[in-house]
């Protein structure tokens, strides 16, 4: 039963049920289920030989109508006049881009390698030390059916991405994808009537792995047609069940380099956000030329967030928490259950080896800055948290150390609990300038007393 | 029998309309076996089109040329209205504003060009504060020299960064901070309706209570001014600052936290006392990282609702895009990869603006001027037609990038 609703929710595969796959009397059972359960995004998979990225396989048009699924992957694109230092530093940041956010770690997905040369053997050549120097899939760029083939002999055992048919190479390219069973990408930016003749046609030469690039335009001559382009595509994919729009889109922040002008910052900067516009507005990858930190950054975290589950607040278990090795004397602190006010918050107190005990407050999974106007951090709660968590035993003080965005409700904490409330910062950064300055002897004799 | 089978059979049509109900039918024989469950279980999420079977027809002949397919565009209706709310009064309405702003009016959600024709454009506002308060470098090197002096600060946002409107917002009032009285609050607004003549937003401490003292005050002093007020809540004597409003020809912002339910009992407890042109209404606003997929889905929500034909959230929304700066990321040393946080605020913060645009915000709070510069130009190029693109792409594939 647990398998079901899971599966209703969208959470576990058909696939994943073993006997259904398996035991031939299910069979019909087993396809219909597929079917019901199909997405209104088609669903692609890219491989390398160690990794598998998803695109696509989305099922509604807002998250609030249930949730998105597969984050948009990320692609860095090398090209093949690189030399073998710059391509090796690309590779780098591909494949070592770690963020740690909230207790997850966020990362780059694939390298788009696109040739400049057109050179057949050149693109070979740097397909061949991208991927003997990458675990990440692969995207093969070229419109230039041959140059495709090259690159392509040089991944054995991966199923790369190949960008891409256009109205005039849509033939050859199809050819390549079909004998070799690969996912290909149609393009046709700025013409939406060409991009549904290629899906159309692409799908009567029998390719179903397709994605569709309605061309990213940036800029003053542009923003307006992309913006526009991906949410018509996507409506008439989830709204209107039109097939040949129920394809994974492709947005290419990386044409701000050729189309706009500027200094590298000045691309830089348009790119990223062209990209978030796309992160928030229905993309399902991303070709990005830059590797810059503070380009890549706001990215993952807003994909991140986006494609979080928001039928699910994002909330760690209220209770107890011991952090360092604190004693009778060490501080009690409170916080609310947002996940990520409990990970910033956890990470300052050990950040400044303050030893202490950490009761987290059940808000609802709400910020302390939301939870308090929004009367979710309950002084009530606060009082219960402390009472099963046992720490009265722990320590010989009665002093509550509250957030200082709850100031307001100090006094009403202190009632609930029969504890003394002292204000802490307004950030937790600041908890072990605090601790240095007000948690003395002194201080907390006083409080104790008063 | 299954259970699943015949929950999805009673449950479906109700949901999901009469087009999965027949292709369920006809999937009659659809069995899970050793299966039970509740009805209350189920979360049902599957949409109609998820039951057309997938065609991958068998390949017969391969097309020898294109198969001309024409992209036929989204047909939809929406019924529904934003309210369209007017900021500020010239010389001829009883004011000494320089200009009238409106906001609101919208037909279609953010940007639906192809659906509809856009309506104002968004207004962005600039931040300014009654006392120096703590502020990122990144913002404060651009108005360290005015922070003692509100009106000086304004100056700056209007003449140097060409700011629409200015939100000035009156934290020493709060009790826990200076607890300015009410009427020097109100000779800090005289001062800044003096020193610049857009229109003004005025916002208080967050004290439900001080809150409605310095706001009648303020209101006096700007009567005629068709002001702002930031903001009104739920906490806060309604029936006593309500009417006092609307006697000053104020317009109100009414806030609440991420929650539509509050949202829309808030605005139906002003009606009582405000004429619905003059609320805007602030869903709360939190920055990339920092709980923004809520502030955007709320926000999207409101916003398809209104335009569906929900009433009580047929109102302009006002984003406290200013708030993305709490994000540690945006103002906090880092490893150099990160880059230097004089770019990473700015790009925090214009992302920030960007996703309240795209989820139908009219009205923006904002303090880094490269931000503020950023988001005009993005609303500038997303109010022009989609339609006029040139077809040719500058090449990237193949081209050499810099």
């Amino acid at each position: 039963m647990a398998f079901a609703v899971r599966l209703v929710n969208l959470e576990v595969k058909p696939e994943k049920c073993t006997p259904l796959v398996e035991d031939p009397k299910y069979r019909k059972s087993y396809e219909k289920l597929k079917e019901l359960l199909r997405p209104m995004v088609r669903e692609i998979e890219v491989r390398s030989e160690k990794k598998t990225v998803v695109i696509g396989g989305e099922y509604v048009m807002f998250r609030h109508e249930m949730t998105y699924l597969n984050p948009p992957p990320i692609a860095i694109d090398v090209d093949d006049t690189m030399d073998k230092e710059e391509l090796a530093k690309r590779i780098d940041i591909a494949e070592n881009f770690r963020y740690e956010y909230i207790g997850r770690e966020l990362t780059l997905d694939l390298i788009a390698v696109r040739s400049v040369s057109n050179d057949p053997e050149q693109f070979k050549k740097t397909v061949r030390f991208v991927s003997s120097n990458t675990s990440l899939p692969l995207v093969l760029c070229s419109l230039n059916p041959d140059v495709i083939k090259a690159g392509l002999a040089e991944v054995p055992g991966g199923r790369p991405l190949l960008y891409a048919a256009t109205k005039d190479n849509w033939r050859e390219m199809a050819e390549i994808a079909h004998k070799h069973d690969l996912p290909l990408v149609a393009s046709s930016p700025g013409n939406l009537d060409m991009l549904m003749t290629l899906a159309n046609t692409l799908e009567k030469y029998g390719l179903s792995d397709l994605a569709l690039d309605p061309g990213t335009f940036a800029g003053s001559k542009g923003l307006s047609y992309t913006l526009n382009a991906f949410t018509m595509l996507r409506w008439r994919a989830c709204n209107e069940d039109c097939r040949l729009a129920g394809y994974p889109l492709v947005g290419t922040p990386i044409s701000v380099w050729s189309s706009m002008n500027g200094d590298k910052r000045a691309k830089a900067w348009w790119e990223a956000i062209t990209a978030a516009m796309l992160i928030t507005r229905y993309v399902d990858l991303l070709i990005l030329h830059s590797i810059e930190g503070w380009v890549l950054l706001p990215l993952v975290i807003l994909r991140f967030n986006i494609y979080t589950d928001p039928r699910k607040p994002v909330s760690v278990e209220p209770g107890l928490r011991i952090i360092g090795s604190p004693n009778e004397n060490s501080p009690v602190m409170v916080t609310g259950n947002f996940a990520l006010t409990y990970y910033i918050v956890t990470g300052d107190i050990e950040a400044g080896k303050v030893n202490c005990y950490l009761l987290v407050v059940d808000t609802e999974g709400l910020s302390v800055e939301s939870a308090v106007p929004g009367r979710k951090f309950l002084p009530e709660k606060v009082a219960e948290v402390l009472e099963s968590s046992g720490v009265a035993e722990k320590v010989k003080h009665r002093i509550l150390i509250i957030p200082g965005k709850a100031a307001r409700l100090a006094g009403d904490i202190e009632d609930a609990t029969g504890w003394k409330v002292m204000v802490g910062p307004l950030d937790s950064k600041d908890i072990p300038k605090f601790m240095e300055e007000r948690w003395r002897p002194e201080v907390i004799e006083e409080l104790m007393r008063g | 029998m299954s259970s699943l089978e015949e929950a999805l059979r009673s449950k479906l049509p109700e949901f999901l309309g009469s087009k999965l109900a027949e292709a369920l039918e006809k999937y009659g024989e659809l069995i899970l076996e050793d299966v039970e469950i509740e009805v209350d279980e189920l979360e049902l999420i599957l949409r109609p089109g998820a039951v057309v079977p997938a065609l991958k027809p068998p390949v017969e002949v391969k097309p020898l040329k294109l198969i001309e397919t024409k992209f036929e565009k989204p047909k939809m209706e929406w019924t529904g209205k934003v309210v369209e709310v007017k900021l500020g009064a010239t010389r001829s309405e009883g004011g000494t504003r320089d200009r009238v702003l409106v906001v609101g009016g919208e037909t279609v959600p953010a940007f639906y060009a192809f659906a509809g024709s856009m309506s104002h454009p968004p207004v962005v506002a600039m931040d300014v504060f009654d006392m120096r308060i703590r502020l990122p470098k990144a913002i404060r090197v651009h108005f360290e020299d005015v922070m003692e002096d509100p009106a000086e600060w304004a100056r700056r946002c209007v003449e140097k960064f060409g700011a629409e409107m200015i939100n000035l917002h009156l934290v020493s009032t709060d009790p826990y901070i200076k607890d300015t009285p009410p009427s020097k609050a109100a000779k800090t607004v005289e001062e800044v309706l003096q020193a610049v003549k857009v229109p003004l937003c005025v916002g208080g401490s967050g004290d439900p209570v001080k809150d409605v003292e310095v706001f009648k005050k303020v209101a006096d002093v700007a009567e005629g001014e068709r002001i702002v007020i930031n903001s009104l809540n739920l906490d806060m004597k309604l029936d006593d600052i309500g009417p006092y409003l609307k006697d000053k020809d104020c317009v109100v912002i009414a806030f609440t936290p991420m929650d539509l339910d509050k949202a829309r009992e808030l605005n139906r407890k002003l009606y009582d006392y405000l004429p619905k042109e003059r609320i805007m209404m602030d869903t709360n606003t939190a920055g990339i990282g920092y709980g923004i997929e809520y502030g955007f889905t709320v926000m999207e929500r409101a916003r398809l609702a209104a335009l569906m034909g929900d009433k009580e959230l047929q109102h302009p929304i006002v984003a406290g895009v200013t708030n993305a700066w709490a994000a540690r990321e945006a103002w906090i040393k880092m490893d150099p990869y990160w880059g230097p946080r004089e770019i990473r605020g700015p790009i925090w913060e214009t992302i920030t603006g960007l996703v309240a645009l795209l989820a139908g915000a009219d009205y923006f709070m904002m303090m880094h001027p490269f931000s503020i510069k950023t988001l005009k130009e993005i609303i500038d190029y997303l109010s022009k037609s989609p339609f006029e693109v040139e077809e040719t792409l500058p090449d990237w594939v193949s081209a050499k990038l810099g």
